[in-house]
């Protein structure tokens, strides 16, 4: 296990040079004028200039790029303009916003999505399938943007359950003391309940909003592949053998059905993370996702190399998790990689 | 630390917690919370100090509040809202302002101090207006347009007294001295944190507020929010009534109303103008309109080239601009009108002020045919997408009217990050665009956007000697005090804009602002952000 860990570390080595390589010259292409932009609305020409030379934009694009190595290798993702911090600060602390949101929403969703795919196999042609059917279908095909405006409506300024939209805490809240980052980790783990209650109250229309979203390829490949298996010869041999519905189901059919799960859950969650940019702006939470186009937006290179660069490792991270669960669910996939 | 003690140590912090739990509730809090004000805006600062590198909008507004300048202005009242006085200034950290031929000389407070308790003198004052014409960029800039260009020109008299020598005879320098820039830091403070790749700190005062200002930042997560607590011991005015200042980051403008309207935030600035009139309407709320000063929003032609060098072809898209279509379906009547004046109306000293064009298809057409035009021609209008709000509706109404005269236009949007340098460029042949000026005088404007020395703000090119020497003339006139000839050259100036119409002006844009009722003191200033000195509540 640990050699196949090792191998694939080594592997990610080319990779990670190349995004490092291709978002450099990407972001060089874009069209806009760092420069330009920060010198403000009432720069002129020379104004502009001098921000160009203390941005080190006038170097040629080679010494640029040796000077962005330079300070990779020392752990330095360079200065955001945009927000005026470092981007090793500025992703560590949205990081985890984005991802316990992500991670919430992703729990919401499989705890609704995989007991309706189940459901909807088992009982195919049913009701329970055509509901699992209408509610994929209509939560993949609702924006997420018109989903959260629409949960803020009814729940915070129609019905005024929920809290303001504010992001990850009221307004007047003070956060836990940082120890992972998620708000209802530390929370616990501090014995802030007041603050644990608030930042849930907080997650749950944004978790929500991207759970809804993520249900269709949840439950549709819960179904597919729930199917796939009670066709299949073990199990018609365990219902022969007299094995009660519920052992057949869960114990046989869904432990092998877990495999191709497992791997959409991998991808949604990856997906989400980068992409939950519209529900973030809509609930101002402080996440990675506005922050990287934010940045795309002005023309602030820093953050977005900086984005891609951490997208990159985590995507490695996420698929080297998920091959060591193949492992563990399925003692047939062979480890080597 | 042992395992034992661990758990002993939470513990104890579980059951602190568990005690002051129920304070949440508390009076005490209900106190707190009616002295702070929760103010909810789009984006914010990227740097807490404006002398930084590309500090932002937002960040100006930091500045203000926190940091102290030697002059301010008075209010006065426009229109029942309380307005900057232009001509009037009030000491703020010096106690009397002396202007003489060449200098001025001000005497500071003697009681005022830093926020760290350090007193404030003249000594702070030089560094940090040699640092303004020093650091470069926009504070250098903003300098330069009131002629203070060089540290010499800041003296040290004694410790309280502090001179500033003109450069030249120029009446902006006085106002310069109170816009946001020349703001007085903590010069040995800042010192301390400055590094010799640093020499003036900017690294540490991009982090820190180091002024003698009314607030100070409390904490700053950017992008997400602004705390700022008030400073007890502020001298430059009556101590602020609100305590604490929460400036959050909403970017769903949807979002902003509905906190506004459930009575969750209490001030927003930046709404839609469509959200602004309806709240206006429903009546919950105080919705405060003011007209940018000296700002205009209009549509720009490239006179260096065909077709717009043309003055006639000018002539007809000033007469094929559907201006009042774009005040009622664009800004919902939110701004003030700048064109359509009576033909027999007298050009006033006073800009902005509008022009005597209003839309004629007829006129248009026949103005485009003796150009040489008849069948008119195609070209592209351009927008910076910052703003898509309204210069995208706006474009489409100016396309749709423009090609009833036969101008085709082809539509081209702009990203903001882009918008600057496609416009220095200066190629684009028709666009819309905004310019304002902190200072509010008219041969200001002028300078930046007419004049033959070709400024950026002159996105038009456009070059007429006739322009400049009334330009030039009113410089001249304002600085040596000559009324008649100062009027005489306004009335030029405008009259030859006007008259060439390189760019259209369609309207003076309004700051909007949306209050919760129990809110009030909220005043306009140049800079057109917040002032939470002035703002009470309850």
């Amino acid at each position: 296990m640990l050699r196949m860990i090792a191998k694939r570390m080594v592997l990610i080595i080319p990779n990670l040079i190349g995004v490092v390589i291709v978002t450099f010259l990407l972001t060089r292409a874009l069209p806009g004028d760092p420069a330009a932009y920060f010198a403000g609305p009432a720069a002129d020409k020379q104004a502009i200039e001098q921000i160009r030379v203390k941005l080190g934009l006038d170097k040629p694009l080679i010494v640029q790029f040796g000077r962005y190595v330079n300070d990779l290798v020392h752990g330095d993702l360079g200065n955001s303009l945009s927000t005026g911090q470092p981007v090793v600060t500025e992703i560590k602390n949205r990081l985890p916003a984005s991802a316990e949101l992500t991670l919430f929403g992703l729990i919401l969703s499989m705890v609704i999505a995989v007991p309706l795919g189940i459901l909807a196999a088992v009982k195919q042609g049913s009701w329970i399938d055509h509901t699992c059917r209408v509610v994929a279908t209509a939560g993949v095909s609702l924006p997420v943007f018109f989903t959260g405006l629409l949960l803020v409506y009814v729940f915070y300024f129609e019905l005024g359950w929920s809290p303001a939209p504010l992001g990850r805490l009221d307004a007047f809240a003070t956060a836990p003391a940082q120890i992972t980052g998620f708000y209802l980790i530390d929370s616990v783990l501090t014995g802030k309940l007041e603050t644990f209650r608030a930042s849930l109250s907080q997650l749950l229309l944004p978790g929500f909003t991207l759970g809804i979203f993520s249900l269709a390829p949840i439950a549709r490949m819960t179904r597919a592949s729930m199917l796939a298996v009670l066709a299949s010869e073990f199990v018609r041999t365990a219902r022969a053998s007299g094995l009660d519905n519920r052992t057949v189901i869960i114990t046989y059919a869904f432990r092998n059905a877990m495999l191709p799960v497992i791997t959409t859950l991998g991808m949604v969650f990856s997906f989400l993370l980068g992409a939950n940019v519209l529900v973030e702006k809509v609930f101002a939470w402080p996440g990675i996702g506005s922050y990287a186009v934010e940045a795309l937006i002005t023309s602030d290179f820093a953050p977005v190399q900086g984005f891609v660069l951490t997208m990159a490792v985590l995507y490695v991270v996420l698929n080297l998790i998920i091959d060591i669960l193949y492992g563990v669910i399925d003692p047939r996939v062979r480890l080597d990689g | 630390m042992k395992r034992r003690d661990f758990l002993k140590s939470a513990s104890a912090v579980a059951a602190t917690s568990a005690i002051a739990a129920p304070a949440v509730f508390s009076p005490a809090k209900a106190q707190s919370r009616a002295e702070t004000l929760l103010i909810v805006s789009e984006s914010g600062p990227n740097n807490l100090d404006i002398h930084g590198v590309g500090t932002n909008v937002p960040g100006y507004e930091v500045s203000w509040n926190c940091y102290d300048r030697l002059i301010s202005h008075e209010m006065k009242t426009v229109d029942g809202k309380a307005y900057y006085d232009k001509d009037k200034f009030k000491p703020e950290l010096a106690e009397d302002m002396n202007v003489g031929d060449m200098s001025a000389t001000f005497k500071l407070k003697k009681n005022a101090k830093f926020q760290d308790g350090t007193p404030v003198t003249a000594k702070d004052v030089k560094w940090s207006l040699d640092r303004a014409v020093t650091v470069g960029g926009f504070p250098t800039f903003q300098m330069a347009a009131g002629s203070l260009t060089k540290p010499e020109q800041f003296v040290v008299v004694d410790d309280n007294t502090f001179r500033v020598d003109f450069a030249r005879k120029d009446r902006l320098t006085i106002p310069d001295l109170a816009v946001v820039v020349p703001c007085v830091i903590n010069s040995e403070l800042v010192k301390k944190n400055a590094t010799e790749k640093d020499p003036w700190g900017l690294e540490y005062t991009k982090q820190n507020t180091a002024g003698s200002g009314a607030y100070k930042v409390a904490s700053w997560v950017a992008g997400t929010e602004v705390v700022l607590e008030r400073n007890d011991a502020w001298v430059g005015g009556p101590l602020p009534k609100v305590k604490k200042i929460i400036w959050r980051i909403v970017p769903s403008s949807g979002n902003r109303r509905a906190l506004l309207e459930r009575g969750d935030a209490d001030i927003s600035y930046d709404l839609p103008n469509k959200d602004f009139v309806e709240l206006k309407s429903a009546g919950k709320l105080n919705i405060i309109s003011t007209p940018y000063s000296n700002g205009i929003q209009y549509i720009g032609m490239n006179v260096k080239n065909p077709p717009f060098d043309n003055l006639k072809v000018r002539q007809a898209v000033a007469y094929a601009i559907p201006y009042q279509k774009i005040m009622d379906a664009v800004l919902f009547g939110l701004a003030k009108p700048m064109f359509g004046a009576p033909a027999d109306a007298a050009t006033q000293v006073a800009w902005p002020q509008p022009h005597k064009f209003n839309i004629d298809i007829a006129k248009a057409k026949a103005l485009l045919a003796e150009a040489g035009y008849p069948n008119g021609f195609e070209t592209t209008i351009s927008f910076d997408l910052g703003f898509a709000g309204v210069n995208e509706p706006l474009c489409v109404l100016v396309q749709e009217s423009l090609g009833q005269i036969g101008i085709k236009c082809t539509i081209n949007k702009i990203p903001g990050a882009n918008w600057r340098t496609e416009l220095n460029k200066k190629v684009l042949p028709l666009y819309t665009n905004v310019f304002s000026g902190w200072l509010d005088y008219p041969e200001y404007f002028f300078i930046w956007c007419y004049h033959g020395k070709n400024s950026i703000f002159n996105t038009m090119s456009y070059q007429s000697k006739t322009t400049d020497g009334f330009i030039d003339g009113a410089v001249t006139a304002a600085a040596t005090g000559d009324k008649a000839n100062y009027e005489k050259d306004v009335k030029g100036f405008v009259d030859t804009a006007y008259a060439d119409m390189p760019r259209i002006p369609l309207y003076q844009p309004y700051v909007n602002v949306a209050t919760q009722k129990n809110i009030s003191g909220y005043q306009y200033w140049f800079h057109r952000r917040l002032d939470y000195r002035t703002l009470v509540k309850g």
